[in-house]
């Protein structure tokens, strides 16, 4: 059987756009760089590797069934969603786009670190608030596994990174 | 790769090992919730203890791609017997100085394994340990600066952290309790063995323990305690072991 209106990649990554990180609902999981596969067969099935944040993410499971969900509003013959480390993800995978909605969600945004974290990338984060960087590191481990906690010298305020990860 | 019979039971022991020690020490350290010292050690205890519990559940899975039982079956239903996890990740929480030694002796060990298993010739777990690293660099850093701020204390903070380092030491070194598959698991390029981990490890913890005023024991008082990969624990495992399969006992279909 041919299908004639078999989906495409872009349609779907279109789709993805919809689906947001439970845990921070300004950005999408493809601006947050985990959707890494999507895969169609003959038949309109779709097959979508996503790759978590961190091993202990509590919200991946949530994020698959909202793939599943979504994906299967797009009117295809089946859709499966899989956990891969085929591409280990890392903070250099969120989009510019990305960057924005983290920063306007108030978290602020990871350096790029091009594969290497040097402590300074964690004492002297730019507050999303002021933009001043006279701030301090108070702990690299904050209400979620992916966010540390700082502190502005400058407007007096605590807030948190989305701390950068190789 | 298609491994053999005798070559898939070499690995499948060297992954029960590796994810036996994420989630026991992983639930130990998920024992400072709500009694941490200060509201900061709370929190990255907390979420030391979620990555390595999540890193475990990742091997499970692996291991169920090869045949072994879901992952929620192999954390919580198997006795301590079945277990591989090593002695030092299973006992009780202590003093805060001992919960620390603990940690900053295991992550060093952890984050030296994943990055040999990050070049492994069994593709799947390289994947994985590649990820793992980046997030155990993080366990390293806290485990790091704390060693360090208190060896560097006073005399009460670093005679502590000193007693610490010797009672944790001999249970440390049966991290590296070899297996009986350590020649096979060699030949297929999967993992180098221990002693060469053991190797990695104590350079990188000499390295902190000496800027941290701190001695490691001599080396003629060195008495690894084995027996954990071999399924001989202490008493403590099995206790903790009741405790956390407790809910999925008592309603096997529950949804949780």
């Amino acid at each position: 059987m041919i299908i004639l209106n078999k989906i495409s990649k872009e349609e779907i990554l279109k789709a993805l756009e919809d689906v947001k990180d439970p845990e921070i609902p300004t950005i999408s999981i493809v601006d947050l760089g985990i959707v890494t596969g999507i895969e169609i067969n003959d038949e309109n099935f779709v097959s979508v590797k996503l790759t978590p944040t961190f091993a202990g993410c509590p919200a991946l499971k949530v994020m698959e069934n909202l793939v599943k969900e979504r994906i299967e509003k797009l009117g295809v013959s089946g859709v499966e969603v899989r956990t891969s480390f085929d591409i280990q993800w890392n903070t250099d995978m969120i989009t510019e786009k990305g960057l924005a909605a983290l920063k306007q969600h108030g978290l602020a945004p990871p350096e790029k670190h091009n594969g290497l974290i040097q402590i300074e990338f964690l004492e002297k984060v730019k507050c999303p608030y002021c933009g001043s960087k006279n701030t301090d590191l108070k702990t690299p481990f904050g209400p979620t596994l992916c966010r540390s906690i700082h502190y502005c010298n400058n407007c007096m305020q605590a807030f948190e990174q989305f701390k950068p990860v190789v | 790769m298609n491994y053999s019979g005798e070559q898939l039971k070499a690995i499948k022991e060297f992954l029960y090992k590796i994810a036996d020690d994420q989630l026991i020490i992983g639930h130990r350290n998920s024992e400072w919730t709500g009694l941490g010292p200060v509201l900061e050690e709370d929190i990255a205890f907390s979420s030391i203890a979620q990555d390595k519990i999540g890193q475990s559940l990742h091997i499970y899975e692996l291991l169920h791609t090869l045949g072994e039982k879901d992952p929620d079956s192999i954390a919580f239903t198997r006795d301590a017997k079945d277990f591989k996890c090593c002695h030092l990740t299973e006992y009780p929480i202590g003093g805060y100085d001992f919960s620390l030694m603990r940690n900053f002796l295991f992550s060093h060990s952890d984050h030296a394994r994943f990055e040999m298993l990050s070049a492994s010739a069994f593709e799947a777990l390289a994947n994985i340990a590649k990820k793992y690293k980046g997030e155990i660099k993080y366990h390293i850093m806290h485990a790091d600066t704390w060693i360090k701020q208190l060896g560097n204390g006073n005399e009460e903070s670093r005679a502590k952290l000193q007693a610490a380092l010797d009672t944790c030491f001999n249970m440390a070194l049966g991290i590296f309790e070899d297996s009986e598959y350590v020649f096979e698991l060699k030949e297929l390029k999967v993992f180098d063995g221990e002693n060469i981990l053991q190797e990695k490890w104590f350079e990188s913890i000499s390295l902190v323990l000496g800027d941290s005023n701190l001695k490691i024991p001599d080396k003629s008082s060195w008495k690894p305690e084995y027996g954990g990969r071999k399924g001989q624990h202490t008493e403590y495992l099995q206790p903790l072991l009741d405790e956390m399969g407790a809910v999925l006992r008592l309603d096997p279909k529950a949804e949780w």
